[in-house]
């Protein structure tokens, strides 16, 4: 019997890289099903064409550097961040938009810099805002749900668009899109209007919203439509803190963040803030907080340095929301706290057992 | 001494030794005015003008210049030739000066021309060291026109727009649309110039490595023929 001596770790888990993936994309389901209920078939599109891209990507790279391509394809690691930034992306997003972001991702992001484990910052973000910068008029224009859209599009009728460029006859994309909820609190308030104006302009009830044919911003707690996609990926994002696939420091650290500094202003001047309940359930907070913030390989690595990661996004996601250009801000935030991931492991090592205690 | 041989001087500074690619010199300018290749070529026709005159004038002078007060004679030379430069710059191609703006007085700073007044023209004759000056100039406007070029193309769909401010009015038509190609703002942003300069980097060393590789393979050819005893 041959006797192998191998480095720590000696008792290992039985979770591999791909066992991981895959129930990381199990817990996406909820989201990505209220937002195809409220937003149509656009996102499922998205994320078909971001995997097909992201795979041959993927498998490129593998191939000029000269690695197994079926070993590390098969972590479906490159599966998670197109379906991160296929999610991330307007459901109209036309094809080569979804494919030059991925192929950025993936390329750029991740291969370049050596391949899962190695890069530094999380590639669905980069991908998400290399797109954002470049093409600011693609990137701003969401549908608005599907009760109130002026046209329901079809499955094919979708695709038609997102592959063609082709709208249904007689209707134009300036009518079918729209700001999304955080677009237009930022926009009412920036014309001097409080949040109990805008409230009672746009969070009318659905039947005398239709009458008067105004799109509701506000549902019952959070932005119209996005609370269920929010609630969805809170969901998903449980089941992983529960099947201990993520840490709980992350998502609590940066949704606790934001509740704080939301909440805080919230009470100091209600007029022009809103509500912490809206700010944690419009855009893509969940997603953020529970899917794309705990990529183990670009977040903090110690449990307290977690904390200060989250924390840190939080914060920066309510600054750019309120005081930056953009309405919403995930893929900034975490950007900015992937560069200060090394300082903060440099300063919150674990404590070595056995060492360093008074 | 052993750089006084031409070859080598105009090998180094357009390939082996490039102020841009490999010494990485000068990156102030380099990044921030190649959202055009016009705008390259420009600041890259006087940053290598610049080069050339005060290499010669230093080479001209080291006899008289004692080491301990180089640095600051080197400088002030080249501050009179860039502010000769800025000058006929803002003569002859102001709406050019207008939009290379402080970038042309910042020529003066740029690293690349200090370095080659004390690493070179200080110890050369005049011929030598105008040659290198020359060779390092061209090879410094060689990276800004195809850094300016690609993130033209890939940032605006367009190539040598605004040509007639560098070349008169007959040269508006080289301007070349690619289609209706709108562009990808990245390229034209900060970021795409450090893309792009990282990129350029990556391709030469590509280049060097597989010629390395190539001049290795003869050897390795004759020693491979080993009998397969196996």
């Amino acid at each position: 019997m041959p006797l192998t001596t191998s480095t720590s770790p000696h008792a290992k888990g039985h979770a591999s890289v791909t066992a991981v993936m895959l129930q990381v994309l199990l817990a996406l389901i909820p989201g990505v099903a209220a937002y195809v209920w409220f937003f149509g078939w656009g996102v499922v599109i998205n994320i078909t064409i971001a995997a097909t891209a992201a795979v041959a990507a993927e498998s490129a790279m593998l191939i000029i550097r000269k690695r197994p391509v079926r070993q590390y394809l098969g972590d479906c690691s490159a599966l998670v961040t197109a379906v991160l930034l296929g999610m991330a992306l307007p459901p109209l997003s036309p094809w080569w938009l979804t494919v030059i972001g991925v192929i950025f991702a993936i390329v750029v992001a991740k291969q370049l810099y050596g391949g899962l484990g190695f890069n530094p910052f999380n590639p669905a973000m980069v991908g998400y805002v290399v797109l954002l910068v470049s093409f600011p008029v693609e990137m701003t224009s969401w549908l608005p749900i599907s009760t109130f859209s002026s046209y329901d599009m079809s499955f094919l009728e979708t695709a038609a668009f997102i592959f063609g460029g082709q709208l249904p006859p007689g209707i134009t994309y300036d009518a079918l899109t729209e700001a999304t909820p955080l677009d237009t609190l930022k926009n009412n308030l920036g014309q001097g209007n409080t949040v109990a104006e805008i409230r009672a302009q746009l969070g009318l009830d659905d039947v005398t919203s239709l009458l008067l044919s105004v799109i509701p911003i506000f549902g019952t707690i959070g932005g119209k439509g996005w609370e269920w996609v929010n609630a969805g990926f809170l969901l998903g994002g449980l089941w992983l803190i529960y099947r201990k696939i993520i840490g709980w420091q992350i998502p609590v650290a940066m949704l606790g963040a934001m509740a704080l500094i939301s909440g805080a202003f919230a009470l100091y001047d209600p007029g022009h803030h809103a509500s912490p309940l809206f700010h944690l359930f419009s855009g893509s907070v969940m997603l953020g907080a529970f899917f794309i913030a705990t990529d183990p390989v670009t977040a903090a690595a110690s449990p307290t340095g977690r904390l200060v990661y989250g924390a840190g996004i939080g914060i920066f996601v309510y600054v750019i929301r309120v005081w930056g250009g953009y309405p919403d801000s995930i893929a900034f935030s975490v950007l900015l706290m992937n560069m200060v991931v090394p300082i903060i492991d440099n300063h919150f090592k674990p404590r070595v057992f056995g060492h360093g205690r008074k | 001494m052993a750089q006084n041989n031409f070859a080598t001087i105009a090998r180094d500074g357009l390939w082996n030794n490039n102020p841009a690619l490999v010494q990485i010199l000068g990156l102030c300018p380099l990044l921030a005015v190649t959202n055009t290749t016009i705008n390259g070529i420009g600041l890259g026709v006087a940053t290598m003008m610049t080069l050339v005159v005060s290499n010669g004038i230093i080479s001209l002078i080291r006899n008289w210049v004692t080491p301990e007060i180089r640095l600051p004679v080197f400088v002030l030379v080249i501050a009179c030739i860039v502010t000769v430069i800025e000058l006929a710059m803002n003569a002859y191609f102001h709406e050019l000066y207008n939009l290379l703006g402080i970038f042309i007085a910042l020529i003066v700073t740029n690293c690349n021309i200090i370095a080659r007044a004390e690493s070179f023209a200080s110890r050369n004759p005049l011929l030598p060291a105008l040659f290198d000056g020359l060779m390092m100039g061209t090879g410094f406007l060689l990276v800004l026109v195809a850094l300016g070029a690609m993130r033209e193309m890939i940032g605006s769909g367009t190539l040598f727009a605004n040509a007639h401010l560098m070349f008169g009015e007959s040269a508006r038509a080289l301007t070349i649309r690619l289609g209706d190609y709108h562009g990808m703002l990245l390229a034209i942003l900060p970021p795409g110039a450090f893309i792009g300069l990282g990129l350029l980097i990556a391709l030469k060393n590509a280049i060097d490595r597989r010629r390395a590789e190539r001049k290795a393979v003869p050897a390795v050819a004759v020693a491979a023929p080993e009998p397969h005893t196996a």
